[in-house]
């Protein structure tokens, strides 16, 4: 038995050593997914393109354009003379935020009186729009209390009304920056794992009953399960290279700190491992080409990472959604990883994940050996 | 046609059904350590689904197969380290070596070393292909491609020896190579049954069975075949062969006309009778003949024949 299983290793990775399209799946694209994700995911908002019109020609209107660009987070593109060039700009994408000073602007506020201020906000990108219209309140909100405050000096004048004040003592916690990439990338660790073992799995199984090495294997007297292990055992260690390799760059090229237990993060590994293997299992005994394991990779794939909470947050998902959740390992990986990196917290913080990984992954898997030995028949 | 004690293979009502298409419809046939046994039919005639059977990698809807004594319906992994099944094309890993792929298979029956390491050699000497031990075996030709695969299939000294249409698209050197394999096999006592679509390499076989749709129409040695062909063949030799199948096919006592490589094969009743009257009617329809000859039928001719005769009836 040990000897068909080591010989099916063997066979595996000297195959993988020989295949330039296997080696180049297993290779590059997570290195060029942990850069991308590295690099250009961030939630952060900067250099809005931005149209200004200034009905007003006032010091306190021009004042408060510059506090706007100032701010590194508007990027004025767009100076119109009219509204229509507002308009225009917007629906152009010349700019996705256009600010109109209205005439009158300046006086109210020398009157000491509230002073609208237009803002057109494109809403396409609905996620952007919100940010950037947070960033316009803040700015608006300190122009005015500045404004406020210089006005009743200058005059000597009381205010309208007290100022009143509730300050914010901000502290964010294992992300003290809010640095999108610590959020990332430990993530992306976990969904290129997951991309690259079931693809493997799929691939691997697919392929030897395509050129019909598995069938000429089955008449041998080997095993199913002895198949599955010799199968299956490549690829696990595969994957736990993946992650190392992944959690390397991670650490040392993007910083990010690694916080927890390392055999914390070993053990949610293995866990999640057997959840990817079984899936993959489970697409080859559905798929005879590698055509159709590619779009059956593909169909199963995107809803687990969509799922997964990488980057929608699972508690705004309508309930039926959030219920599928539950039977997406990398949901749980998730927790594990970004736990174990960010926040350092062990096993008892982290056992039912643990649990529920464990129990997803042998589930998964024993319906795959299931699958797979009706399969052959 | 019934099993003898100690056939290699006994195949009693083997049937097997997709959907509404009997593939295979109760065959039955047995054959003997040190036999050939050839399946001959024409594409979907059920060679390859009945194949599929004997090496259990498919399941019958009725009948049963025994091989060695052992039942394999109710034991298939008990026959699996005495049969050995060479499928149209073998499943060789492209990305290894001869050697490799060799050595996966001697592993896989967890076959000594230095047995297979001796076997193999023999093998590879038998075949010529021992300069190419280390060459990966998608670099290899269609023959070698088939020869790897019967060695690869022989590591283990297998009882029987299953060949599904083993030399199609090889080239005609390796296929005698191929043959004079299987002839030292059945020296050795090994059963082997044969698919084949080539009648030439059926003419080979020790016996044959004849399939059609399923069903199995005769079943005896080639020369017993032959004795059961209707009349007599008349060879044509003539540059104008669908000519000559035109003109043939209008004369009296003519059962059956066949193109074949040496010119044309005109099945009639009566030789003697029949031959003058062919060239006859040939040069008066000036279609140009180099000679008649009466010649022992083929199997083709004799598989057309019975075919038709099948048809009819």
């Amino acid at each position: 038995m040990f000897r068909r299983i080591i010989e099916l290793l063997i066979k595996e990775f000297l195959e993988l050593k020989r295949d330039r399209s296997a080696r180049f799946r297993l290779l590059v694209p997570p290195i060029i997914q942990m850069v991308l994700f590295g690099y250009a995911a961030t939630f952060e908002v900067f250099n809005v393109s931005t149209a200004v019109l200034d009905q007003d020609q006032t010091q306190e209107s021009r004042s408060l354009i510059a506090a706007f660009v100032n701010s590194s987070r508007f990027d004025m593109t767009t100076v119109a003379k009219t509204r229509a060039d507002v308009q225009n700009a917007v629906e152009r994408s010349d700019a996705q935020v256009g600010i109109v000073v209205p005439p009158g602007f300046a006086e109210l506020l020398r009157k000491g009186q509230t002073s609208p201020l237009q803002i057109l906000v494109d809403g396409t990108n609905s996620n952007t729009a919100l940010i950037a219209l947070g960033y316009v309140g803040e700015i608006a909100g300190s122009f005015g209390q500045s404004y406020a405050l210089d006005l009743a000096q200058r005059t000597g004048r009381a205010l309208g009304h007290p100022l009143v004040q509730v300050s914010m003592a901000e502290r964010y916690w294992y992300n003290p920056n809010l640095n999108s990439r610590w959020f990332f990338v430990p993530g992306v660790i976990g969904t290129v794992t997951l991309i690259t073992i079931v693809n493997l799995t799929a691939f691997a199984i697919v392929r030897e009953r395509e050129v019909g090495t598995l069938e000429q294997i089955l008449v041998t007297p080997i095993q199913p399960v002895e198949f599955i292990i010799g199968k299956t055992l490549p690829f696990f260690l595969i994957g736990l290279v993946v992650v190392l390799i992944a959690a390397g760059v991670g650490t040392f090229w993007f910083n990010i700190p690694f916080k927890g237990d390392p055999l914390v993060l070993l053990l949610g590994t293995c866990l999640f491992l057997i959840s990817a293997l079984a899936i993959g299992l489970l697409i080859s005994t559905l798929c005879t080409t590698q055509q159709q394991a590619f779009s059956s990779n593909f169909f199963v794939l995107n809803p687990m990472f969509i799922l997964s909470g990488f980057s929608f947050p699972i508690a705004s998902m309508p309930q039926v959604l959030q219920w599928l959740t539950y039977v997406d390992p990398l949901r749980y990986f998730l927790v594990i990883i970004r736990g174990t990196y960010l926040k350092g917290v062990g096993l008892d913080i982290l056992w039912p994940q643990m649990l529920a990984l464990g129990a997803l992954g042998f589930g998964l898997l024993a319906i795959a050996v299931m699958r797979f030995r009706k399969s052959l028949d | 046609m019934n099993g003898s004690a100690g056939a290699a293979v006994e195949v009693d009502g083997l049937t097997k059904r997709f959907g509404t298409i009997t593939a295979v419809d109760d065959l039955s046939f047995s054959v003997q350590p040190g036999e050939i046994f050839g399946l001959v039919g024409p594409d979907g005639a059920g060679k390859t689904t009945a194949m599929r059977m004997f090496a259990s990698v498919m399941r019958p809807d009725a009948g049963s197969i025994v091989i060695d004594g052992i039942d394999v319906l109710a034991h298939p992994e008990k026959t699996k380290r005495h049969v050995s099944y060479m499928p149209q094309r073998f499943g060789l890993y492209e990305d290894l070596t001869v050697e490799e792929n060799i050595r996966f298979y001697a592993d896989l029956f967890e076959v000594p070393r230095k047995l297979w390491e001796a076997r193999a050699q023999s093998m590879l000497v038998a075949s010529d292909m021992t300069q190419f031990r280390q060459r990966l075996a998608g670099q290899l030709s269609g023959g070698m491609k088939q020869k790897l695969g019967l060695t690869c299939s022989l590591v283990h000294t297998p009882r029987v020896l299953l060949l599904d249409e083993p030399t199609t698209g090889v080239d005609p050197l390796s296929r005698r190579e191929f043959w004079q394999i299987l002839y030292s096999l059945r020296a050795e006592g090994v059963a082997m049954l044969i698919s084949t679509a080539y009648l030439d390499e059926a003419e080979r076989c020790d016996r044959l069975a004849l399939l059609n749709r399923g069903t199995m129409m005769y079943c005896d040695t080639p020369a017993g075949l032959k004795s059961r062909m209707p009349g007599a063949m008349l060879e044509v030799a003539s540059p104008e062969p669908r000519k000559v199948r035109e003109v043939a096919l209008a004369l009296e006592g003519v059962q059956g006309v066949l193109l074949v490589g040496s010119g044309v094969h005109v099945n009639v009743d009566d030789g003697g009778r029949r031959s003058p009257q062919l060239a006859q009617a040939l040069a008066g329809a000036g279609v140009q003949a180099t000679h008649i000859e009466e010649v022992a039928p083929t199997i083709e001719d004799l598989f057309v024949a019975l075919l038709e005769q099948n048809s009819e009836a």
